[in-house]
């Protein structure tokens, strides 16, 4: 309980750490902000942002002011529509995750059974084979492999969308007036899911190898195999789960990873989540959009972390004991 | 033919097979300095219901032996040769998806570290039934019970709560209880225990070792038992294989070993453990110098290098597998109890040689230890 | 033992990467086990790579000179290639293999101004080169400076430090390194009309700002290399002698960290090459007309069914650079290991 304490406590002055750098952002700039920001605004805009950052006073209660604001969900407008930033993020944030989710299931799912046959085969040219294709995995930058497929897959043989969007399973919690279309979803975001997944497919496949290569070696899987029970549940059931740890390790922090990609995919295959919001954010200079986007993927990030930390303890009951004791 | 493969005439109409018949078994490891020769044509064979205890220094091969008969080895990089029958069939060249329907079910095995050799993040009732559930057809309920009943078979309190718990949260000596509840779950014919007491507290070695024999006479299994120390093995097993180099240097009922070895390697091992009868703080005997190198072993005998009786002919000339009486094989010219060994013996201590004997070895540790005088000037 | 890549700038997981170079320093894996089973095992491909460089190297090694070379030469204006700003209007979107010889001597074809495509990626590579080398090198300094230091002392000065890294770890890397660069632009924007001043070349912001957001990656490798070294006896011996500790730090345990510092150098470059490709697609690169790998994608991204030569080319050229940088990353790694181990 106390340690669970303890990294809460943590959690929070990552998070107020975070929004203050957020927060920094639109300050540091020099001059009269409101210029950068909207330079060809008329002075009425200028009067309003002036107001929603709340220039005129000292700079510490500026920030009270602002978390005051994005803990009650006011994250401040869009200034060439006016349009509440909180709604622009409850349109796009539930794209992202979703992107998100369905990338790091790919990677898993792809990248668990060819872990696990590059381990048993360790040594053989399947293994060889599995560990080269995903060197060059790793070489292949997401945008390049979404370019790739967008123009083979996409654009001449005219498999699957490769951009676009349709509402899925997690939109409408956000947004009550969007309906989940899950077949026309699930089409657009299998390119970009993939393109996201391929280079985390690598990573996790060679994590999982060599982890699994040395509990192979264990004492204990000698003994399994002496119980007469098939390779395939020595596998799955004696072995992956001791070997997954810093795969689930990795997985939990990647998602950072996915964070950044996702911004890139989605700027391709023209998917409107966060990423693409951010992209056309910078494009229009709409830096009070940007400076909310920013805190709301640390905030993720930073929850995300924390919560995989205590994944762990499931996982691996020597962890749990250890760190009780600890 | 090994003296041992002449007393079974290959004939498949013999109307009892043993449980378990090796015959010239080789099994070595390739490795980036050449083939490493770990078992070097071993034969043995065992009846059901009686043990054999396998004795030998760390690195004698007996591991890889016992590892090499169950085809549990890993196939790449190792090179396995001669036959191994189990109850008449033949089974070395049997894939390992063939050999499943024997590990567990037909023969198991005991491993030496019991803190190692269960899996960390298994419950221990699920690594019993496993097997249980994979050899026999029985409900998962059944198998439960069956596990519960194991479990207070080998004597471990409360057995139907240790089912539900992981293997850190027991003792060493509980755990290698729970891995010879594993071994026994399906009734097995042939039991190999591969030191199954080495990694415990001397107080537990005992008890452990007296419940395998008890359950070893209690479901008529025939055992081979592995060790490094003849104590452990002099009041256990029916016969004693002494292993050198990755062969067999002597053979013999427990009590005719004792009685009359012959080879000086035995000599060496029985006089390094120490005796109640000594005085308190006499010098333990040792065994000067190492094992050999198994990649290029070298010509003569394997253990002229530290042998006290060494002659001319032993660094030269490898000696066979000797008859000395019927169930009674050993390798060496100069055997123990005999006036040729007791020549052996005293040409050396004349020449002072009796030291020199291991100085190719290890001049350090080369004291007159390894030859008890009175055994040699008795012959 | 075959390790991934550390992938440095998207959000590389900082515990692993320490617990990579502890095992690198603690020397090559033993082959495990008991009698001699598992040697067959232990001994994989990888085992073998190790003696000699192998060709694989030699060709990455081949690979990166020619694009250094290329770059260099053409900054230099050595290089017999036309101007990248050379506009020949007939030839605009023509491919390599268009036949009606409106592209003939235009190896590669031309992009969508109208642009020799082979002069274009050579001024290119100079710049991604450039951004990405020099953000490296800004992240080392800044990121080994503090990691030496958190390292060797330890302590509270550690504290700070190591907090200071994964607070800035805590957020994702490129939208961190997005938004340094738009605020940086738009900073540098309000100050005056000036645009030519040093900090005014988008250059300088990419470095700047590729280069902060590796600061924390790099710092934490160097920490714990500086951290395992700083147990070790010379340092000991030295500070028994009454050696002062910036000394010790520069001459004892410094040269012992910057082998392990390339070896991150090498792959820390690709990943920055590719973060600047990623920068130019989301509208923050290199301005036009100064062509970057980067900015040709993006540049022209729109028209990729149209003309994709023009993106994939330098795609190429970006792809075939980070295999050959994190492949040699790879082999100097395990070099290292085998030296670390012969202590």
């Amino acid at each position: 309980m106390q340690l669970i304490l303890r990294r809460l406590v943590q959690l929070a002055v990552v998070l107020l750490i975070v929004s203050f750098f957020a927060f920094c952002l639109v300050r540091i700039l020099p001059g009269d902000p409101t210029k950068t920001i909207i330079p060809f605004g008329t002075d009425q805009q200028r009067a309003q942002l002036k107001k929603d950052l709340g220039l005129d006073k000292p700079f510490f209660t500026q920030y009270v002011d602002y978390l005051g604001n994005v803990v009650q969900g006011d994250f401040g407008h869009q200034y060439s529509t006016n349009t509440p930033v909180s709604d622009l993020i409850k349109q796009s944030l539930p794209v992202s995750l979703e992107l998100i989710v369905y990338a790091q299931i790919l990677a898993l799912a792809l990248a668990i059974p060819l872990g696990v046959l590059a381990a048993y085969r360790a040594g053989t040219r399947t293994d060889g084979a599995i560990n080269t294709t995903s060197f060059a995995m790793l070489a292949l930058p997401n945008f390049v492999l979404a370019l790739l497929i967008s123009y083979f897959l996409g654009a001449q043989l005219k498999i699957l969308p490769t951009g676009g969007y349709a509402p899925g399973w997690l939109d409408p919690l956000f947004d009550g007036s969007r309906h989940m279309q899950l077949g026309n979803h699930l089409e657009f975001m299998f390119w970009p899911a993939l393109t996201l997944a391929v280079g985390q497919i690598a990573i996790y496949m060679r994590l999982l190898r060599s982890d699994m290569v040395a509990t192979l070696q264990e004492n204990f899987i000698t003994m399994a195999r002496a119980k007469g029970i098939p390779n395939r549940r020595i596998l799955w059931r004696h072995a992956l789960r001791p070997s997954s740890l810093t795969l689930l390790t990795v997985a939990g922090l990647n998602i950072g990873t996915l964070i950044g990609g996702a911004v890139v995919v989605e700027v391709i295959f023209n998917v409107p989540g966060m990423g693409l919001k951010i992209y056309q954010a910078v494009v229009a200079n709409e830096y009070v959009e940007l400076q909310s986007y920013i805190l709301v993927f640390g905030a993720l990030f930073v929850i995300v972390n924390f919560l995989v930390d205590f994944l762990y303890a499931v996982l691996d009951p020597r962890i749990r004991r250890a760190r009780t004791a600890a | 033919m090994t003296a041992a493969g002449d007393g079974h005439a290959p004939v498949a109409s013999s109307p009892a097979p043993p449980l378990l018949d090796v015959r010239d078994l080789r099994t070595g490891f390739e490795t980036d300095r050449g083939l490493v020769k770990a078992v070097d044509g071993v034969s043995l064979s065992l009846e059901a219901g009686r043990t054999l205890g396998v004795v030998g220094e760390s690195g004698s091969g007996k591991t890889v032996l016992s590892r090499s008969i169950m085809g549990l080895l890993p196939r790449r990089g190792t090179v396995r040769e001669g036959s191994v029958r189990f109850e008449g069939t033949e089974i070395s060249h049997l894939s390992p998806k063939e050999m499943r329907a024997y590990w567990g079910a037909q023969m198991a095995m005991i491993f030496q570290d019991p803190m190692t050799s269960l899996n960390p993040v298994m419950k221990i009732g699920a690594q019993i039934t496993e097997s249980i559930r994979e050899h026999l057809d029985v409900s998962r309920d059944f198998a439960d019970d069956l596990a519960e009943n194991l479990l207070a078979s080998v004597r471990i309190p409360e057995p139907r709560r240790r089912l539900k718990e992981y293997p850190h949260q027991l003792s060493g000596g509980m755990r290698q209880r729970v891995c010879i509840a594993v071994a026994l779950a399906c009734g097995p014919k042939l039991l190999f225990a591969d030191e199954p007491t080495t990694a415990l507290d001397v107080t537990v070695q005992a008890q452990v070792l007296d419940l395998i024999r008890q359950q070893q006479d209690e479901r008529f299994m025939a055992m081979v038992l592995i060790t490094h120390d003849l104590g452990v093995v002099a009041g256990r097993a029916d016969e004693i294989a002494v292993m050198y180099a990755g062969r067999i240097v002597e053979r013999a009922s427990t009590s005719v070993l004792f009685a009359d070895m012959k080879m000086p390697y035995t000599e060496a091992l029985l006089s390094s453990i120490p005796k109640l009868g000594e005085p308190p703080h006499s010098r333990l005997a040792t065994i000067p110098g190492r094992p050999p190198d198994l990649v290029n072993p070298p010509p003569g005998c394997k253990f002229a290098p530290r042998c006290a009786y060494v002659q001319d002919r032993c660094r030269e000339e490898e000696p066979p597998l000797l008859d000395a009486s019927p169930g009674h094989q050993y390798r060496c010219w100069f055997p123990v109890g005999t006036p040729e060994g007791a020549a052996a013996f005293e040409r050396n201590r004349r020449a002072g040689l009796v030291a020199a004997a291991a100085i190719a070895a290890e001049p350090v540790a080369a004291g007159p230890a390894a030859a008890p005088p009175s055994d040699a000037a008795g012959g | 033992m075959p390790e991934p890549p550390r992938d440095l700038l998207p959000g590389t997981p900082g515990d692993v990467a320490d617990e990579l170079v502890a095992d690198s320093l603690a020397g090559g894996t033993a082959i495990g086990g008991f009698e001699t089973e598992l040697a067959a095992v232990a001994l994989g491909p990888e085992g073998r790579r190790r003696k000699g460089l192998g060709i694989g190297a030699w060709i990455a090694i081949g690979w990166m000179v020619f694009i250094v070379g290329v770059a260099v030469l053409a900054q230099l204006g050595l290089l017999p290639v036309g101007s990248p700003t050379n506009v020949v209007a007939s030839c605009a979107r023509k491919g390599p293999f268009a036949n009606d010889g409106t592209a003939s001597g235009y190896l590669l074809g031309c992009d969508g101004n109208g642009r020799d495509m082979v002069a274009r990626l050579a001024y290119g590579s100079w710049s991604s080169l450039v951004v990405s080398t020099g953000a490296v090198t800004f992240g080392f300094l800044i990121g080994g400076f503090l990691g030496l230091i958190a390292g060797y002392v330890g302590g509270k000065i550690d504290t700070v430090i190591s907090g200071a890294f994964n607070v800035l770890l805590s957020i994702p890397a490129i939208v961190l390194a997005l938004a340094l660069v738009a605020y940086l632009q738009a900073s540098t924007k309000g100050v005056s009309g000036n645009q030519s001043g040093f900090f005014h070349d988008p250059k300088v912001i990419l470095i700047l700002a590729i280069g902060v957001v590796s600061v924390p990656l790099l710092g934490r490798i160097t920490r714990a290399s500086a951290l395992s070294w700083s147990q070790r006896e010379f340092v000991l011996a030295a500070k028994a002698q009454g050696a002062r500790n910036g000394r010790i730090m520069v001459r004892e345990v410094l040269p012992n960290v910057l082998p392990a510092m390339f070896s991150i150098a090498l792959l820390g470059i690709a990943v920055a090459i590719v973060a600047e490709g990623t920068l130019a697609i989301l509208g923050v690169g290199v301005k036009p007309p100064t062509p970057s790998w980067g900015n040709i994608i993006a540049l022209e991204r729109g028209n990729l069914n149209s003309s994709p030569h023009i993106v994939f080319e330098p795609a190429i050229l970006i792809f075939l650079t980070v295999l050959a940088l994190n492949y040699l990353g790879d082999v100097v790694r395990a070099r290292l290991d085998v030296r670390e181990a012969g202590i």
